[in-house]
């Protein structure tokens, strides 16, 4: 094989990696380089550098280390069958890369994964590397993500974890059968068992922190996993309930989808229509419900059909709640408590704390709510305010019909 | 009137100083008019103000008042000035009430302003300059509002190891590795005009974007096009909106194309994951799942409509009373039976218990919509030339909507995936009927269709 220029290699290897939906570079701790050593900072917000015309934001320098991969699973595009072009980053480019992309303000900082070259160990050793040279070479202080690998050594792991934000492992599919049907070499035991592990190091990382101020951080940003959409059997329901599970076993801070897409290259196994990217977008909405509406995961479930388990593509889950649970509303804005107001459709956490607040001060009116939130002909029907009630309205059988996005079922037909 | 000159756009230390007097000395908010820097001037301004000195009244501030106005003072609307003078005048506390419209024009203000602050650290980018001390890093940026002071210590915070500049048209700042520094206004021609790198960042540009996923909406909604022609990157967009639709086209097309492999490998797969079925509840009082079967290489697939009893037992479709009607019309169609794909609509048995029986339920929408799945994936696998539906549950599985037998029969039926349908009754229909006339006439229209079937698939 010719030998490519970094920038070749860069094409392939970033190509390579966008399959991974996280670019997320929040929920670190804050650090600076005031001290005129290091490069870099993290304000624990995450910053967007640019955005891809697919409307992801680009975060990190996301690229793989290598594009090589003795597995065969049947949805990645990496796999060993494959016949993808290959490519193979050293250590030290990736280093120049991220510093080099870095102090241009171009990223927040490095999200690096690799197919498995070799064996899990001398992969993870070459990934740690890369992170070791950027925190001990550079003092680099932005983000860094690492993907671990589930068979690699603990301590390796563990190294991940020192010089890491965050780390991550994918679990790959919503169910073991599917699991085995698309990914045969790899097992869910075995992933759930390293996350397992890495929860207690993570853990007892903050733990020590707490007792000693000199021990070292690690992974401060927590783990997070991925689960693609659409390539198994299973439902809405089933990825809502297998999601809540792995927030609830690993404390994870994050639960990514990505919506199957179509590879250059696929395996016969997969399903060759992808599932539509509103399908993905409702599940982030169900996982929003659980972690900032106080809805349990068997609730965010009832927003699916009972039949088919799948949540509705034209309204959001919310609103398919609501339009369940019609007994619940209309809520009064000016007595509601606060996890009342959070059911309301069209109410966000924002407009919830706001009507919270503003209620000291008034009795609110219609025209108050309008003033607090986006769009007041969504909610209205599921509100009292002091001059307004809706009448028999959430009795209404084509309620449902009444306030669904007109433009947006436009997308069940684009994908 | 009494007018206040403040020493700059951004001067939030001369609006407190002056406001806290004015408020103390109860001056209305009509009575004022704020000034920035020496030019200008109110028609109906009188002279200069000497603020009030004494302390009249005390004044209590709640601190998320002070953040506010910090945040407020930096946005390019002129009134912003006299807006957080009435708020502190009436009673500064009422920001909490955001339902009042002028604590509302005043957040809405505050979050442009914010999101001013956060796109600049976003999307300054630096072009490297080297000189005889080393590399310098310089910036051409062109914010809304009046934010750049203010940001200045993000950017301190983050490259403090680095000398850079940021270049915008009302003010420059210079940081050395120790010192910020202020400079006068500049124009995009004082920074460097290209960095080599800026080609290595939009070769990555280009390839982390997922032409199967085009969301320019979502794009513009966080990357305004304003800030466009200061972000070498988006140079790209265009070209890369414009080939997505033919990426994955060919994308899609080189998969198809590519099936045939491992079919057979991915067909076992498939009916061990169907093994474990979920998707609907009709898998708890089902034995199994009754997945299809026959050559992956069929020209023809037949869809009946369940498993029935005898199927369920056994694991295989069509084995029972209705399987040995089909086989007798499909040996008189002259159709081999072992050359056809045989698979159920839905793959599990739907019964209702009558004592010792299983009688036969019809599946309902939701049942059929869960199942499609399956037939979608045996589809995607056998890529038959012709689909034959044999009863309604069927028809609708294929169509993906409800309609009649009668509707359908006897037309070529373009589907959904691609491909030819073609719609009969199910074989126990026939069985049921209990006129010998009208059951040898419905089972002859059966052959016939069947027969035409064939001829259909040539």
């Amino acid at each position: 094989m010719a030998q490519l220029d970094t920038r070749a290699k860069l094409a392939i290897l970033a190509d390579a990696a966008k399959y991974d939906a996280s670019c997320a570079s929040s929920g670190t701790t804050k650090r600076t380089s005031k001290d005129g050593k290091g490069l870099g900072s993290t304000t624990g917000m995450g910053i967007c550098h640019a955005y891809a015309p697919d409307g992801r934001c680009i975060s990190l320098l996301k690229i793989l280390l290598t594009n090589s991969c003795i597995f065969d699973c049947h949805y990645c595009i990496n796999r060993k069958s494959s016949n993808v072009r290959r490519a193979r980053f050293t250590p030290a480019e990736v280093v120049d890369l991220t510093l080099n992309f870095y102090r241009r303000n171009y990223i927040e900082g490095l999200f690096l994964s690799s197919g498995i070259i070799r064996s899990s160990n001398y992969t993870m050793e070459q990934m740690v590397e890369v992170a070791r040279s950027l925190r001990e070479d550079h003092h680099f202080r932005g983000y860094i993500h690492l993907k671990t690998i589930p068979d690699a050594d603990p301590e390796l792991i563990h190294q991940a974890g020192l010089h890491a934000d965050r780390v991550s492992i994918n679990v790959e599919l919503p169910t073991v059968a599917g699991l085995t049907r698309l990914a045969p070499e790899k097992s869910a035991p075995r992933i759930e068992g390293a996350m397992l592990e890495m929860r207690t190091a993570i853990e007892d990382g903050a733990d020590a922190r707490k007792r000693y101020r000199s021990a070292p951080r690690f992974a401060p940003g927590g783990q997070s996993t991925q689960m693609i959409v659409g390539a198994d059997a299973a439902t809405d329901g089933d990825i809502i309930g297998r999601a809540a599970g792995l927030y609830g076993r690993f404390g994870l801070r994050r639960v990514y989808y990505s919506a199957f897409s179509p590879i250059p290259d696929a395996s016969a196994v997969l399903p060759l229509q992808r599932p539509p990217l509103m399908r993905e977008h409702r599940l982030y909405q169900s996982d929003w419900l659980m972690r900032f509406y106080e809805f349990r995961p068997d609730e965010v479930a009832q927003a699916a059909d009972p039949a088919t388990g799948m949540l509705p593509l034209d309204i959001d889950p919310k609103l398919a709640w609501a339009l369940r649970f019609r007994d619940r509303f209309p809520v009064d804005v000016n007595r509601a408590p606060r996890e009342a107001l959070l059911r309301v459709p069209g109410l966000g956490t924002k407009a919830v704390a706001s009507i919270l607040a503003a209620r000291k001060w008034r009795r609110l009116r219609l025209e108050d709510v309008a003033r607090l939130t986006v769009s007041l002909a969504k909610i209205r029907p599921f509100i009292v305010t002091a001059d307004w009630r809706p009448v028999a309205l959430t009795d209404k059988a084509d309620l449902r019909a009444w306030i669904a996005p007109k433009k947006e079922q436009l997308e069940l037909f684009a994908a | 009137m009494r007018a206040v000159t403040l020493s700059a756009e951004d001067d939030f230390e001369g609006w407190r100083d002056a406001a806290r007097a004015l408020a103390q000395a109860q001056v209305a908010p009509s009575e004022i008019v704020w000034r920035v820097g020496e030019g200008g001037g109110d028609l109906f301004a009188a002279e200069p103000m000497a603020l009030p000195t004494a302390a009249t009244t005390t004044l209590k501030v709640p601190r998320d008042f002070l953040q506010l106005a910090q945040t407020v003072v930096l946005h390019s609307d002129p009134q912003r000035f006299a807006l957080l003078y009435t708020l502190l005048a009436t009673d500064p506390h009422r920001i909490e009430d955001r339902a009042d419209p002028l604590v509302r024009r005043v957040e809405l203000m505050a979050k442009a302003v914010r999101r001013d602050i956060h796109k600049m650290r976003a999307f300054v980018r630096f072009r490297e300059l080297v000189d005889d001390s080393g590399p310098r890093y310089i910036a051409w940026f062109e914010p809304e509002h009046h934010i750049v002071r203010a940001n200045a210590r993000f950017f301190v915070e983050r490259f403090a190891s680095m000398r850079w500049s940021i270049l915008t048209p009302e003010v420059s700042i210079h940081w050395d590795g120790k010192t910020l520094s202020e400079g006068p206004p500049a124009t995009r021609g004082d920074a460097p005009a290209d960095d080599p790198v800026e080609a290595v960042w939009k070769t990555y540009y280009a390839s982390i974007f997922n032409p199967a996923r085009l969301k320019t909406g979502a794009m513009l909604k966080e990357m305004p096009r304003k800030y466009w022609k200061n972000m070498p990157e988006t140079a790209l967009v265009k070209a890369l909106v414009a080939g997505a639709r033919a990426r994955e086209t060919a994308m899609v097309e080189t998969a198809r194309s590519a099936v045939g492999g491992n079919v057979e490998g991915a067909w076992t797969a498939l009916r061990d994951e169907a093994a474990a079925c979920t998707r609907c509840p009709l898998y708890k009082p089902a034995t199994q799942t009754v997945f299809g079967e026959g050559p992956l290489d069929a020209d023809m697939m037949l869809v009946g409509e369940q498993p029935g009893d005898q199927e369920d037992l056994a694991g295989c479709a069509f084995v029972g009373p209705a399987g040995q009607m089909l086989d007798k019309a499909l040996d008189e169609a002259g159709i081999d039976r072992a050359r056809v794909y045989l698979t159920n609509a839905v793959k599990h048995f739907k019964f209702e218990p009558r004592g010792k029986r299983r009688i036969h339920a019809k599946p309902d929408a939701g049942e059929i919509t869960a199942c499609r799945w399956w037939y979608e994936q045996e589809l995607a696998l056998v890529r038959p030339k012709l689909v034959v539906a044999l009863g309604a549950t069927a028809a609708w599985q294929i169509t993906g909507k409800a309609a009649t037998i009668s509707k359908l029969r006897g037309q070529q039926l373009a589907l959904p995936e691609g491909g030819t349908g073609w719609v009969t009754v199910h074989p126990s229909y026939l069985l049921r009927l209990p006129d010998a006339e009208a059951a040898a006439q419905a089972y002859r229209d059966f052959v016939a269709d069947l027969r035409a079937a064939r001829a259909l698939v040539g």
